[in-house]
């Protein structure tokens, strides 16, 4: 290689790699401008304080509640209410049932998303059981508790949120090596 | 002499001692930039036989609604690996073949700067897709995801041929790399002294521009791949929701990657036709510093548009806004171009042969493409043309009519510098009639079942999209026949034909028409005077 020619590659095998490095450093800033803006319809996964709960009663909004286990997943996952009308700023508590009707003790991880998923920024729960791994014995049965509510500041154009969860097999998966995929975003 | 550096002239002075070696090892062993770029162009050909095979299997079996010829799981891996073949192995390839060709001789440099390396990029293709090709064979048959490999259709629900479609697409993105590197390294270092930048043919300056496309977004491509291959086998979950990823990154990602991998497979071809139209009308192009900035500009907005592919994904309104108004912005620069080619025309003494005609209907058909473009870049209407055959017609338009017609007119265009025979004209306008035709038979009805809602991938359809998918399947079938006349008439101009002139067209103008006809192996080796 000619002498002159070699700054030029040089720079050009650093921008390769560069943009190589671009395609990776995606996934956090994905993860970062969703959570920022609510693009994806990912809810926080910290508790929220009940800081913001001052209930607007002139105003309601209605809450749909969608759960499934994931494909393979063979637990009974279903919320106890389906839909309910709330006020803004009102704090709520509601259960989702699970049953693992399988023979084994198994592990579970419920992943929320909320639609339209600028409203995500607007779901505060206060607890849930989307925070941690549920562990069932078999046959087991559990009522899990879900303590929720609309921030005030929800946009008026939103008059219906739907939150919808999927529940996975976390055996399925090794979890150790999810956490070093996507870092502190793990449900 | 002062731009041109020692070590390729050294070595050009070296093989002229000994001549090209004979037989297998010349193409094996070729460092000369004239003979990579055959390799590449008949690489892409039979890619292009290859690939167009797979299309008339799926033609087939959509002539008549109902499942007749192959099994759906088939029909999937051939709509994919159709457009694999077609996107990395025919279309991309012939763009750096006539790159190769033509850019040395163009800026008036002995070879490329890399000339090894350039050997190297070339090699490593054909197993890139001896690899895609063969896991067709595995248990379960290749890829069938679409070429767009989405997740979860890539990582939970493929099998193990996953594997090799990830290492071919890698070895596939480093051969690009590799060929764009040397493209920039050449047109930086070793123009002909008084080629200022802004002297530089448009081939080249499309090229350019290209090749920092493919050095910004293949890599991305590759982390695509990685990342599938990752969560599929090492328990990665970057695009697996239970691991807290997320399946929509995948296609944020890849169409980031995408998009502008669409105009590397456009911009050559606006060099090819800025080259062709002013030398077939007798003017210089018209506005060539702004053909220039509309290139750079398209190449930039590139990078700002991928989530139009997303509009059905639930992004917000925002979002989408942004992204339909960035898309059609793309439409003020492609425009100007199309514009600046009409006014080359304008008032022109036009002449028609083959390179010209496959030029005059890339101006329009590409156009068409265009004009479909725009449609799908309006969110709401998108709504009902996505993943429909719109779609379908409207890729076709821009990269059969846009960017294999414009290497077809490439070909005529330069065959007789490159073989120093004229082609067959008879034959050639024969090729351009049956192709127009077929291929408008062939693709301009997809628009009309696309809008009726017909949906793509899929290997049957409702009765009432019966006669529009038979008519479709005969104009595929005459299409893929007519490029056999192509085949022919290339056989037929390097075997023989009438001799040449050095500038072979009355109009042309530029360095590789100063050298004779066939250029000889080695050309510039002192470095022409540019005025």
């Amino acid at each position: 290689m000619a002498l002159k020619h070699q700054p030029i590659v040089v720079k050009l095998c650093l921008l390769t790699a560069a943009m190589f490095g671009f395609g990776y450093a995606l996934v956090p800033l994905y993860d970062v401008f969703c959570d920022l803006t609510g693009l994806n319809g990912k809810t926080s996964t910290m508790a929220a304080t009940a800081e913001a709960a001052i209930p607007d009663k002139k105003r309601e909004v209605l809450v749909e509640f969608i759960a499934r286990p994931n494909n393979n997943m063979p637990w009974v996952f279903e919320p106890v209410v389906h839909k309910l009308r709330v006020h803004p700023g009102e704090i709520h508590r509601i259960d989702y049932l699970a049953h693992n009707v399988t023979g084994r003790a198994m592990t579970a991880q419920a992943v929320p998303s909320v639609s339209p998923g600028q409203a995500a920024l607007y779901f505060n729960k206060m607890e849930c059981f989307c925070f941690t791994q549920q562990h069932l014995t078999a046959g087991q049965q559990l009522l899990m508790p879900l303590q929720f509510y609309v921030d005030p500041a929800l946009p008026e154009q939103f008059s219906t949120i739907t939150l919808s969860y999927t529940l996975y097999e976390v055996d399925a998966v090794t979890p150790v090596t999810a956490q070093t995929a996507t870092g502190d975003n793990n449900e | 002499m002062s731009t041109v550096t020692t070590d390729p002239h050294a070595h050009a002075e070296h093989e002229h001692h000994h001549g090209p070696a004979k037989g297998l090892k010349r193409w094996l062993y070729t460092t000369n930039h004239k003979d990579i770029g055959t390799l590449y162009l008949l690489f892409a050909l039979t890619m292009f036989f290859i690939g167009g095979a797979m299309a008339m299997v799926i033609r087939a079996e959509l002539f008549q609604p109902g499942l007749q010829i192959v099994e759906p799981n088939f029909f999937n891996q051939m709509t994919t690996v159709h457009g694999l073949i077609m996107v990395f192995g025919a279309v991309m390839p012939a763009f750096t073949g006539l790159a190769n060709w033509l850019i040395p001789m163009m800026i008036g440099a002995p070879d490329m700067a890399l000339p090894r390396m350039n050997n190297w990029s070339f090699w490593i293709l054909p197993f890139a897709f001896s690899i895609l090709l063969l896991s067709l064979f595995m248990e379960g048959g290749g890829p069938s995801f679409g070429w767009t490999f989405y997740a979860p259709l890539s990582t939970t629900y493929s099998n193990d041929s996953t594997a090799l479609f990830v290492f071919s697409v890698h070895i596939m993105g480093i051969s690009s790399i590799m060929g764009a590197i040397n493209v920039i390294v050449t047109i930086m270092n070793l123009r002909a002294p008084g080629m200022t930048y802004m002297k530089m043919p448009l081939f080249v300056w499309t090229w350019f521009i290209t090749a920092y496309l493919l050095i910004a977004v293949m890599p991305v491509l590759a982390g695509a791949v990685t990342m599938v291959l990752t969560d599929k086998y090492f328990g990665t979950s970057f695009f697996d929701a239970a691991g807290g990823g997320d399946p929509v990154l995948f296609q944020h990602i890849f169409w980031f990657f995408g998009h502008p991998e669409v105009y590397i497979m456009i911009l050559p071809a606006f060099g090819i036709i800025s080259a062709i139209v002013p030398t077939f009308a007798r003017k210089p192009l018209f506005g060539y510093a702004s053909m220039v900035y509309a290139t750079a500009s398209i190449a930039l907005l590139s990078f700002l548009v991928w989530a139009h592919h997303m509009f059905t994904t639930g992004m917000p309104v925002f979002a989408e806004l942004f992204f339909m108004y960035c898309t059609m912005l793309i439409a003020v620069p492609t425009g100007v171009k199309v514009f600046n080619w009409v006014a080359t025309m304008w008032r022109g003494a036009m002449t028609f042969e083959v390179p010209m005609m496959f030029a005059l209907a890339f101006i329009v058909l590409f156009t068409i493409g265009g004009f479909s473009g725009l449609m799908l870049a309006i969110t709401p209407a998108d709504f009902q043309y996505h993943d429909t055959y719109f779609v379908v017609a409207h890729f076709h338009y821009v990269l059969v009519t846009g960017a294999i017609f414009s290497i077809m007119a490439a070909a005529y265009y330069w065959l007789p510098k490159w073989t120093g025979h004229m082609y067959d004209e008879t034959l050639g306008q024969w090729h351009f009639w049956c192709s127009l035709i077929s291929v408008n038979v062939l693709f301009f009805p997809m628009h009309f079942v696309g809008l009726a809602g017909m949906p793509r991938r899929i290997p049957d359809y409702a009765l009432q999209f019966a006669d529009f998918n038979a008519l479709i399947s005969i104009g595929g079938f005459a299409f893929g026949l007519s490029q056999l006349l192509f085949v022919a008439l290339v056989v037929k101009c390097i075997k023989g034909g009438k001799k040449a002139t050095a500038q072979v067209w009355e109009g042309a103008e530029g360095l590789e028409w100063t050298i004779a006809s066939p250029a000889p192996y080695h050309s510039f080796t002192t470095p022409p005077e540019i005025k």
